[in-house]
This record gives C-alpha cells, sequence and structure tokens, in this order.
C-alpha cells in the first residue's frame, strides 16, 4: 500500500518535471500555486464524502464565497463609499432584515399563542414576504445609491492571509445554515438541493454589483507575499522575479496545507475519525449506540467547508482577480469530485495525488490537443481535405472531454481510486 | 383589457412554453430514476444532442431543397427522436450497464452520468465550437398577432408558431405517454417496476427490456424538449446544461419516479418563474390615478429581479425538499 503511494507520488513528480520542462518554470510555478489551492479543496471535499459521506455538489458557491471573503477583507479601502450615506442605508437595510428575521422567529413560535396547524403555516408564509418586502423596500434604493454614487464598497484593506481566514469562516457559517436545511436528505436530493443552493450563492454574487461589484469583477487583488513587481524594484530581472514571488506564494500556500493535513490526519486517526466512519458506513447502527448523526454530520459538513472556503480565497488571491463569471460548475464544482474520485476518496494524500494530478491533466490537455489538433490539421492539408478550423477554441473544449473520460475510466477500472481509503484492521 | 393581455403574453404563454419544457426533461428524469434509481444528470446533454441531431438533420433537408409548411425542426423531430434514442441506448450500454453489473450504488452511478455530461459535452463543443446557432437562419420564424381589440384592448395576443406548435406537441405526447404507461403491457412492467423493482423481477417482467424502454422514451422525449427549446430560443452547446436544475426540481416537486407528477412539476415550476419576474406595475398602473402622491407604483414591481429568475426553480426546490420530500404526488422516499 505504502510502496504504491510512494511509486504514484514519484510518477506525479517526474510529470511535474516534464510539464516543467515543456512549458517553462513561470508557467509550471503559477500551476503548482494552484494545485496546492486545489489539494486544500479536494481535502475539504474528501472530509465531507470520504469520511462523512456527505454529498456536496456545491462547491463551486463555497469557493465563490471564498473569493468574494478575500476580496472584501484585502481590497483597499474606498473613501467615496466611506465617506456618502452608503453605510447609513445599507445599516438600515440591516435593521429591516433583522427586523424581518424576528418577524419569521415569531411566526415560527406563533403555536405558544394558541395558533397551530395550517393557520400557523399561512401566518409563517406571510412572515416570510412581509419580511422580504420589508427588507427589498431598504436593500433596493440602498444597492441603486451605492452603485451610483461609489461603484461597490469596497473592501477593508487588510491582510490577505486574513481573508482567508475570513473565507473559511464565511463558508463555515453558510456551511452551517445549508447543512441545517439540506442534511438529512438522502443522497440524490442531497447532491441536487447543494447544486440548487450553490447556484442561488452564484446569482446572488453575480448580481449584487454594490457589495461584490458583480461582473465588472474587482482586481488587482493583493497578495500576502512580495509580487513580482516588488523584487523587481529591487533590481531582479523578470524571470526570477516571477520565480522568486510565486516561489514565495507556494511555500505559504503549502505551509497551510501541511498544516490542514496534519490537523485533518490527527483528528481522523482519533476517536472522532473512528466515529466518523462509523457512521458513514453505517449511521443507523451509529445512531443507536448513541451518536448524534445529524449533528456530527453538520459537524463535517462545516469543516470541510472551511477548507474549501479558504482554497476558494487562495484562488482568488493567487490570480488577483475577482470575477463572479468566470465560476463554471464544471470547472469549480465537477473538476474537484474528478480529483476525488480518481485519487480516492476517504484518503488525505489520495485527494491531494488526485487534485494535483488532475490540475495538471486539465492544464495540459489544452495544449497538448493543441498540439494533436495542429498535427491532424497538417496531415488532412496535405491530403487535399483541408485544415481544421478554429483549433484554438476546440482544443480550450477538449479538456472538458477529456476530464469525463477520465471519470467514467475511472469509475469502471479503479473504483476506489489510486489510492483507495486504508481501511485498518486492529487485530 | 390591456393589462390582461399583456399578462397572458407575459406570464401565461411564457410559462406554458417553459413549463413544457421542463415537464418534457422531467418525464425522463423521473422515468430513470423510477427505473434505475439514479439521478441521471446527463439527461441535460441528451436534450442538447437531441436538439443538434434536429438541427443537421434539418439543415440536410435545407439542403435538399425540401420545404415544408410548418418549420422544418418539427418535421425532423421523429426521424432526430429515434436517433436519439439509439444514442441514449448507446451511454447506457458502453456507461451504466458495466456499472449495473457490478453492483454498484447509485451514487457511482450518478458521477458515471456527470462523467457522460461532461463527455457529451465536450464533443458538441468539439463539432460545434462554442457559438450559437438558429433553426430560423433558410426560413422565417411566423408570429401570430391576435387582434383583441374587440375586448377593448390596444395590444394584439402574441404567440409565435414554434410556441403553439409546441404547445400541440408536448399535449400530444403526454397523451400518448399516458396511454402507453396506462394501457400497454409494457407501460404497465414500467410502472411496476418502480413501485417495486424485487417484485416486479420475481413475478417475471422482463427487467432489461423494461430498462431499454426506459432509455428510449428518456431519449426521446429529451431530443423533443431539447428541439423545441433550440427552436423556441437559440441552439447553443450549453442550452440544456443550464436548465437542468429546473429540470430536476420540476421532477422533485412532483415526486421522482413519478411520470404525471414531472409533467405538473415543469409546469409548476414554468409558471412560478414567469409569475415571479412579471412585472406588476404593467398591470395595476390604473391604480395610479386613484392613489395619494405618496403612494405611486413604482417603475417596477417584480416579486424578483428578472437576473434572480433561474433561482425560483431553486428555492422551489429547497422549500418543497424540507416541507414535502416525496413530492406533490408522492414519489420515492429514502
Amino acid at each position: 500500500m505504502i510502496q504504491r503511494s510512494l511509486t504514484l507520488f514519484a510518477g506525479l513528480f517526474v510529470l511535474i518535471l516534464v510539464v516543467g520542462w515543456l512549458m517553462g518554470l513561470p508557467f509550471t510555478s503559477s500551476r503548482l500555486v494552484e494545485a496546492t489551492a486545489y489539494s486544500l479543496i479536494a481535502l475539504g471535499l474528501n472530509i465531507q464524502w470520504g469520511y462523512g459521506g456527505l454529498f456536496n455538489f456545491g462547491i463551486m458557491g463555497f469557493l465563490m464565497l471564498g473569493g468574494f471573503a478575500v476580496t472584501f477583507i484585502s481590497y483597499p479601502i474606498n473613501p467615496q463609499f466611506w465617506g456618502s450615506d452608503g453605510p447609513w442605508m445599507l445599516g438600515r437595510a440591516l435593521i429591516a432584515f433583522a427586523a424581518g428575521a424576528l418577524l419569521v422567529i415569531g411566526a415560527q413560535q406563533s403555536h405558544r399563542v394558541g395558533i397551530t396547524g395550517r393557520w400557523k403555516a399561512v401566518v409563517t408564509v406571510l412572515a416570510w414576504f412581509v419580511a422580504y418586502c420589508v427588507y427589498r423596500s431598504q436593500i433596493d434604493p440602498a444597492a441603486a445609491y451605492i452603485e451610483a454614487n461609489a461603484g461597490f464598497v469596497g473592501g477593508l484593506g487588510a491582510h490577505p492571509v486574513l481573508g482567508w481566514l475570513f473565507g473559511g469562516v464565511l463558508a463555515a457559517v453558510i456551511a452551517f445554515i445549508v447543512g441545517k436545511i439540506a442534511l438529512g436528505l438522502r443522497t440524490d436530493y442531497l447532491a441536487i438541493a447543494t447544486i440548487g443552493i450553490s447556484e442561488i450563492i452564484r446569482a446572488l454574487i453575480k448580481n449584487m454589483d454594490w457589495l461584490t461589484r458583480g461582473t465588472l469583477t474587482v482586481s488587482p487583488i493583493p497578495w500576502p507575499t512580495p509580487l513580482p513587481q516588488d523584487y523587481q524594484a529591487t533590481g531582479s530581472d523578470l524571470f526570477s522575479s516571477l520565480l522568486l514571488a510565486r516561489g514565495g506564494f507556494l511555500l505559504l500556500a503549502i505551509a497551510v496545507l501541511v498544516l490542514a493535513i496534519w490537523l485533518i490526519s490527527r483528528a481522523y486517526s482519533g476517536p472522532w475519525g473512528r466515529m466518523m466512519r462509523s457512521i458513514r458506513d453505517n449511521h443507523i447502527a451509529a445512531a443507536s449506540m448513541g451518536k448524534n448523526v445529524t449533528a456530527r454530520q453538520l459537524e463535517i459538513f462545516v469543516f470541510g467547508s472551511v477548507l474549501i472556503g479558504i482554497g476558494g480565497a487562495m484562488l482568488v488571491s493567487f490570480t488577483q482577480i475577482f470575477d463572479p463569471s468566470s465560476y463554471q460548475p464544471i470547472n469549480h464544482t465537477f473538476l474537484i469530485w474528478v480529483m476525488i474520485i480518481v485519487g480516492g476518496a476517504g484518503n488525505n494524500w489520495g485527494a491531494v495525488f488526485g487534485a494535483v494530478l488532475i490540475w495538471l491533466i486539465w492544464v495540459i490537455s489544452e495544449p497538448l490537443s493543441k498540439a494533436v489538433f495542429e498535427m491532424v490539421s497538417y496531415w488532412s492539408t496535405n491530403a487535399g481535405w483541408g485544415a481544421i478550423p478554429e483549433i484554438e477554441s476546440r482544443s480550450a473544449q477538449m479538456r472538458v472531454f477529456v476530464l469525463g473520460l477520465v471519470i467514467t475510466i475511472a469509475l469502471r477500472f479503479a473504483p476506489k481510486g489510486l489510492i483507495p481509503e486504508a481501511v485498518k484492521r486492529d487485530t | 383589457m390591456t393589462e390582461l393581455v399583456f399578462f397572458i403574453n407575459q406570464v401565461v404563454i411564457a410559462g406554458a412554453v417553459l413549463g413544457c419544457i421542463y415537464a418534457l426533461g422531467a418525464v425522463g428524469i423521473t422515468l430513470v430514476f423510477g427505473i434505475l434509481r439514479f439521478a441521471h444528470f446527463a439527461h441535460s446533454e441528451l436534450m442538447t444532442s437531441g436538439a443538434f441531431f434536429a438541427f443537421l438533420l434539418a439543415a440536410m433537408f435545407a439542403s435538399w431543397g425540401i420545404v415544408t409548411p410548418i418549420p422544418t425542426g418539427f418535421v425532423v423531430l421523429p426521424i432526430a427522436m429515434v436517433i436519439s434514442a439509439i444514442f441514449a441506448l448507446g451511454i447506457d450500454k458502453g456507461f451504466y450497464a458495466p456499472l449495473r453489473k457490478r453492483g454498484a450504488k447509485p451514487v457511482t452511478l450518478l458521477i458515471a452520468s456527470i462523467g457522460v455530461t461532461l463527455m457529451v459535452q465536450g464533443l458538441i463543443r468539439l463539432f460545434f465550437g462554442a457559438g450559437s446557432y438558429s433553426f430560423f437562419e433558410t426560413e422565417t420564424k411566423e408570429v401570430f398577432r391576435i387582434d383583441t381589440a374587440f375586448l377593448g384592448s390596444t395590444r394584439p395576443l402574441v404567440i409565435t408558431e414554434p410556441q403553439l406548435l409546441m404547445i400541440i406537441v408536448t399535449v400530444i405526447s403526454v397523451l400518448a405517454l399516458h396511454l402507453f404507461l396506462t394501457r400497454s403491457r409494457l407501460g404497465k412492467a414500467m410502472r411496476a417496476m418502480a413501485d417495486n423493482a424485487d417484485l416486479a423481477q420475481v413475478s417475471g417482467i422482463n427487467t432489461t427490456l423494461v430498462v431499454r424502454v426506459t432509455w428510449i422514451v428518456a431519449g426521446a422525449l429529451a431530443c423533443m424538449a431539447g428541439t423545441m427549446l433550440a427552436l423556441d430560443v437559440t441552439l447553443k452547446p450549453d442550452l440544456a446544461f443550464n436548465i437542468i436544475i429546473p429540470i430536476f426540481a420540476a421532477a422533485i416537486v412532483g415526486g421522482l419516479g413519478q411520470a404525471y407528477g414531472a409533467i405538473a412539476g415543469g409546469l409548476l415550476i414554468g409558471f412560478a418563474e414567469s409569475l415571479a419576474v412579471f412585472n406588476w406595475t404593467m398591470v395595476l398602473r390604473p391604480l395610479n390615478a386613484v392613489l395619494p402622491e405618496w403612494a405611486q407604483l413604482p417603475a417596477t414591481l417584480a416579486l424578483v429581479p428578472t437576473e434572480y429568475k433561474l433561482t425560483v426553480a431553486f428555492v422551489i426546490l429547497v422549500v418543497v425538499l424540507l416541507v414535502r420530500p416525496t413530492g406533490i404526488f408522492k414519489g420515492a422516499s429514502s
């Protein structure tokens, strides 16, 4: 088992070297930073799916929350907003929101004053509607005012690492709410519900221009480590400044990843991990042994989402641009699932291996298929059949096909993944 | 009266068209779920590829110089449906049947269906690029304007030819499906298997055949839904991928495994979406003459801003999952 993992990781290392040799060091170093962030995200999903058996298909939503969090925390302060009536109007909207929330909670407690059954349902629906209208009546003018006068709220100008932490916290809070709503549904219902919720999050972030700037995108988002420009200012040339800057970011990202793996492995090899495995394998038996299955599943859903949020924040601060339209279920939900399935669900090293491998396949399949297309096009031109049109865009689409192929082959021939979960049997 | 006609144009017709497409897609999903017990995500790609089959056939017809009185997309639909049914059977044989034979869990099949989604989508994009196509490049899209002046309205009722045909075709296929499920031996076998697969098998129902028929029906209906969606708007590679969640919502709202529930759910979601984004000010504007200065209606008074249209389906989905997880028609439960 260990030998197999070591062989696979050695193969991955060779693959990285080959990519580095073919595509150049600046390209490879960027891809490695992203691969590290994706490893963190894959670990998050591994906690949810591999440890807890929870079917989270809403990864994209949590990635966006992380991205928004780091934008909000680390983007410079917008004095135009803070000097206008915007904060005051937003404050009123917040009060309206709180009032609406109180109304809804009140309606849910209405059985205490003798309103029960059908009437309680009517009161609850009415309360939701009134709360929604009250909130809309305050937030709509505030949003219009901010968009017209200040563009958007702007950031808080704090350190990006704080933004990563906030990404984790924000994802945790939303995961708690989502979990309260959706956990307890059977697996495929949970998958569909989480996709729905992540689409709601995407629609909100994309259209709340006053807060996130929507499709106008926010950039440049500051780096936690020195930028290439900083190294150039001290006299480094372009190539080495790129390498130094990305190397610094990579070291920080790997440090976060190692810390996460260490914490997770400690927890998972202890009693907590045993309890989680027992809940995943047979939740009915676990419940009858006195474990609070729903609470534990909620816990694991929140823990996983924290890592996903941090990873999403890391990706955004690395690319320096927050573009809500760039988030797609294919790239940001299904890709992560492929990483876990191919790597091996339930095994942290499998998750990391799958993340790095699939990310490399995903990024090199485009130039690779472009090369293949150009070769075929060369032959077909020589044979008199004409060239292949639009090679660029076609090869960009090829990687979606490759991803699908990888997932179906993996399910068919290695359903437990390349580095499967190690089942410990105490003798 | 103008307001009423406006309401019919914006809500009734738009909702019915959207609802028909959702319903046809959801029937396939619900049948696959009922018989094979997994959420088939690649259904959206069956719809898109079906639309592309129809598009290619229509283009072939146009190049042969065949001119038809109704849009060519509808004429070639039966052929495209046959091709789609074979395509669906091929996908099952290539990707799902081996997993089923191994006794894989529904979750594994679901993930495999996502793999299939990606592969088919990759292939469609590979062959057709990322651009959009229209069925009406060589022929014109006829628009019927029914004058309602005799009712005192200044606006006509507007419905396009594809929309009208779409509603008719949907009604016919729903009736055919109903007859098939209730009258034919195979349809009864399908319903029996959806209710209890093991019991159906021991009572001598040919389960392999039922699975095949399920894929044929699902593929053909998906092709129909996809083609009609493409006829109404434009044909693009992510045509159905964008609406797969509303379709799933329709299937769940109706109760997974319930064919009639899926139709009801589809219409419900379609109408809910168009009602939610409807601008009520257009209808309530006469009130402005009565209302005092400070209570004038704003220019837009929609329940949900237009850009959040798709989230309506998700919200309905989440609420239904919470309040009544088995759907309106008591579908499969955990």
